[in-house]
């Protein structure tokens, strides 16, 4: 009895929003108790990173009525995390972040579940991803961005007019911060440009030309890349650096002390050189609030269509007074990701591999050390050694028989890339067309019938 | 207990031991602590603000089943002080509104209030104690998908506002001496090739703007034919295609052409009429004082120079001798204001020493960048707000919507003083609600003499199926802005916002209203 009175408390500012009728809503919109239950007991989220962004999406995920989360986040707790991951405390440092914060928020709010995954987002199969109906980002880097998705655009499918299929579509509600600024947006693939239309705005970190870190040095930071990219190796022949380890970091200090000393340059500190060294980028747990708060509002609007949702990607800068802005970015029909696949001609006989090496030299594509999947099947992967194994005897077959004779369809591979000089892993989704199979299945599908 | 520097990092990156010194010296009070206030709170003591005081007088009735039944505010306490205790964390239980009839002098104690959730009544009695007390109050507020953030104090004078993106301070279009001289030194036209595209591009400008001046009189380039003719004249001073300091020279230009003097910006400051300074002057409006004075006699028309230079193709050697020579031109201006700062200090009947050399020193770094934010009290804008810019923002596709909560926001709350809930807080009124809240709506707009203006049909809805709620991810987002608004008037760095915050979250389209 009691239990069902709180239970009833805590969900009541939110029946508000879910179960009266309203003229500002989605199109699909049902309000109704129905609809909360629905959220509560079906609707599956998934948080990617439990850093700064995923502590809050949690917290807040877990207050506006989802009880069925899990995260996922490769990395341990840090004592430089404490400022803003309010989820962890200083005995936790060391500690999967995953864990800790799925623990946390499960102490707090009762009748919520939180599965952690303490792992590399590129280590789950591509189907763990296919059980969410959203997922939600919390993330740092560009590269994971770009992973995820293209991980959740591989499971948008088309019809034969180019019109994506509604059942297929995985939304992606992302957010990221920077000191004072952030964003939050909506990616609706097959309807919204997803991260790689707009890449753009992530633009690289510009880096020093090694000719001015080594011939006329100006800045501290200058100083520091060199003693951290030229010194280091000069020194230290074929140890790698470890920005983590304490000890080559004072090297690295001491080291640009020396050469800003010779130069006469100013403004060496053992805080500016782990700040360009590691390329650190501030955050305070104001800013991470409020773009999490914001994804968290769109997750909930999304799912349960009490609201209008974001439109499609929303800028926060509270540096100079307080700016918001939304702006309405369109979609790139192009898109090797999310648009309809890339489309390739092949000839009936061409064998697995022979298609794996046309993928590295594919101008567009320049993918290597490709793994290809058809459908739920692999048909060839390069990791792990067991797999490996098992689909090696693929390699010299037709890809056209291999994929079951059909003269057009999707494949995924997944490989790595380079963007900016860096390799990264990637995922894409392409579209094979077999050259003068058309006349083939008719028969087939003629003799099936 | 770890080193507090490394737990702060990230933090200390944007504000500094400064700033932090600052957070850590202030006294926070905070009104009603649900969701939206304590996620305030929550924000403010993961950055290590000194010391909180809750005052709820409610008790448990969501969140956590364990606490079901207790204070609010003692349960919201213990739950942040968890969270770093480096921070003082004390309650009261009771109900802020009979606080602040009560015993208003109670608010003396602290740096800042942050009120959650009140009503107008309470707001404007509470901002009439804050601003009589000159504590920082910030005004907090979520209602369903909608709420607001406001600031409230007299005047808030930034030093270091920190701008993402401000033109440097080079002075390529009046150079004083020891730099003509410097650039005067250099002869591109003997240098080896390897000198010639290592000579900083502030080097190029001024020997070229030098050259310029000689031909034409005096004056620098300034209709679009000199301009590009000048670009022509540094293309041709190249000697090789790959010159990266001459694409710098040229994609620099515009800093010669830019015109003289101060910003508009900095104009209107050193005209108010606090520039006027007596013996009740802040040290702030003293040193806008001085510079007044310096920038018409020493600066000749100029701001003292900031003193820094971005990084640019240089030598070493080159760039080393730029940078002092910048330097000293700095510390020299920063001698005379100092002077200045002492006299009027003098001549006002204060201790000539009482403003610190380094407080003097960060005022002519940021002597171009400094902002002065100015908040009415709640009640004037409440009873007498600007009508043109009201009705502006009513008409406007992309303010009406925030316009509309603001008016709506305030009408539940007249909504409420009739009839002792929230539209559409109880089930079962919902119709009768609407009606009731229109009218509201109506005499309000009457009252703020926007007769004929209209708030849609579908927000007065919407506003009565809100019903009052306090959605978390609503609460985090302005508890959020809220937060970020506190850190930037505790530590006197960034500039806060000025006008009313108004929370849109049905498109997301929020604005900030300035009435």
């Amino acid at each position: 009895m009691a239990e069902s009175t709180v239970h009833q408390s805590r969900s009541r500012d939110l029946d508000k929003l879910l179960l009266r009728p309203g003229n500002l809503v989605a199109p699909t919109f049902e309000p109704g108790a129905q609809l909360r239950d629905d959220l509560q007991e079906y609707a599956r989220i998934l948080v990617v990173g439990a850093g700064g962004l995923g502590c809050e999406l949690l917290k807040d995920l877990a207050l506006s009525g989802f009880k069925n989360l899990e995260v996922i986040d490769m990395d341990r707790i840090e004592v430089t995390n404490l400022n803003r991951q309010f989820l962890f405390r200083l005995e936790d440092v060391g500690k999967p972040k995953a864990e800790v914060a799925a623990r946390r928020v499960m102490e707090r709010v009762s009748g919520v579940n939180i599965v952690p995954h303490f792992c590399r987002i590129e280590d789950k199969d591509i189907d763990f991803y296919r059980d969410f109906i959203i997922i939600v980002l919390g993330l740092d880097s560009v590269e994971a961005r770009s992973y995820i998705n293209a991980v959740a655009c591989g499971f948008l499918e088309y019809d034969s007019d180019d019109k994506p299929i509604e059942e297929t579509v995985k939304p992606m509600v992302d957010g990221g911060t920077e000191g004072f600024k952030g964003h939050a947006r909506v990616i609706i693939p097959g309807s919204t440009p997803c991260f790689e239309c707009t890449i753009w705005l992530f633009p690289p970190q510009v880096k020093f030309p090694l000719c001015t870190l080594a011939e006329t040095p100006r800045t501290a930071a200058h100083c520091i890349e060199y003693a951290h990219l030229i010194k280091w190796d000069e020194v230290h022949s074929g140890k790698t650096f470890d920005p983590d380890d304490p000890e080559h970091m004072k090297w690295v200090y001491t080291e640009a002390v020396k050469r800003a000393e010779l130069f006469g340059i100013q403004g060496v500190t053992y805080s500016l050189t782990q700040g360009v060294v590691k390329n650190i980028i501030p955050a305070i747990a104001s800013t991470n609030a409020i773009v999490s708060a914001a994804c968290t509002l769109e997750t909930l609007k999304l799912v349960s269509g009490c609201s209008k949702t974001l439109s499609n990607y929303l800028t926060y800068n509270g540096v100079e007074g307080l700016h918001i802005k939304v702006t309405e970015f369109v979609k790139d029909k192009d898109c090797l990701v999310c648009g309809p696949g890339v489309l390739l001609e092949l000839d009936t006989s061409v064998t697995l591999q022979k298609f794996i090496d046309m993928l590295e030299e594919h101008p567009k594509l320049l993918l290597s050390k490709a793994s290809v999947s058809h459908q739920a099947t692999n048909l060839y992967m390069q990791a792990p050694q067991v797999l490996e194994e098992m689909t090696r005897s693929n390699l010299n077959l037709p890809l056209f028989e291999l994929m079951g004779k059909v003269p057009r369809d999707i494949v995924h591979v997944t490989g790595t890339t380079s963007r900016d000089d860096k390799k990264a892993s990637c995922l894409r989704k392409l579209c094979l067309v077999f050259k003068g199979a058309d006349a083939v299945t008719d028969q087939d599908m003629a003799v099936g019938a | 207990m770890a080193e507090p520097k490394t737990k702060y990092d990230r933090q200390l990156r944007i504000w500094g031991e400064q700033g932090q010194t600052a957070l850590e010296k202030a006294s926070i009070c905070l009104l009603n602590c649900g969701p939206t206030g304590s996620e305030t709170l929550k924000n403010l003591v993961l950055g290590g603000v000194g010391s909180i005081t809750v005052i709820d007088g409610s008790k448990v009735e969501l969140v956590n089943e364990s606490c079901v039944g207790q204070s609010k505010a003692k349960c919201v306490c213990t739950f942040l002080q968890e969270l770093n205790d480096a921070v003082k964390a004390k309650f009261i239980e009771e109900y802020p509104e009979a606080l602040v009839d009560s015993n208003p002098s109670f608010f003396s104690q602290f740096t800042l209030v942050v009120a959650t959730q009140l009503t107008e009544d309470s707001m404007m009695k509470l901002d009439k104690i804050c601003r009589e007390a000159n504590v920082l109050l910030i005004f907090a507020r979520s209602y369903g998908l909608t709420g607001f953030v406001r600031n409230s104090v007299k005047e808030h004078a930034v030093i270091e506002s920190k701008p993402d993106h401000f033109l440097d301070d080079l002075r390529l279009n009046n150079p004083w001496s020891e730099l003509k001289r410097f650039a005067e030194s250099i002869d591109l036209k003997v240098l080896d090739p390897v000198a010639h595209k290592h000579t900083p591009y502030v080097v190029i400008l001024v020997k070229m703007a030098e050259e310029w001046a000689k031909a034409h009189g005096g004056a620098l380039p300034s209709t679009r034919d000199e301009k590009k003719e000048f670009k022509e004249l540094l293309k041709a001073g190249m000697v090789a295609m790959d010159e990266d300091n001459y694409k710098e020279a040229i994609e620099a230009s515009f800093k010669v052409f830019a015109p003289r003097g101060i910003s508009s910006d900095l104009l209107q400051i050193i005209h108010d009429s606090c520039s006027e300074v007596d013996s009740n002057s802040s040290d702030f409006w003293v040193m806008v004082a001085a510079l007044k004075e310096f920038i018409v006699n020493e600066g000749g028309g100029e701001a003292p120079l900031e003193g820094s230079i971005p990084d640019m193709t240089s030598s070493t050697e080159l760039y080393v001798n730029l940078q002092k020579i910048y330097l000293a031109k700095a510390e020299a201006d920063f001698l005379v204001l100092q002077q200045r700062v002492k006299s009027i200090l003098k001549r006002i009947g204060r201790d000539p020493d009482s403003i610190s050399k380094a407080m003097i020193k960060s005022f002519c770094k940021n002597a171009r960048k400094l902002k002065v934010c100015r908040y009415r009290l709640i009640e004037d804008e409440f009873s007498n707000p600007a009508v043109s810019e009201l009705q502006k923002y009513l008409s406007d596709e992309e303010y009406s919507v925030a316009m509309g909560f603001y008016i709506l926001l305030r009408a539940v709350d007249r909504f409420a003083a009739n009839y002792n809930s929230f539209p559409g807080q109880f089930e079962g009124e919902l119709d009768e609600d609407i009606s009731r809240l229109k009218t509201a709506v109506v005499g309000l707009l009457n009252d703020l003499g926007c007769n004929g203006s209209t708030v849609t049909e579908d927000l007065i809805n919407e506003m009565c199926r809100f019903g009052a709620s306090e959605l978390h991810a609503v609460a985090a987002f302005i508890g959020g802005i809220a937060s970020q608004e506190v850190i930037k008037l505790i530590t006197k760095q960034f500039v806060p916002m000025v006008g009313t915050f108004i929370f849109n979250g049905i498109d997301q389209k929020s604005q900030l209203l300035t009435l």
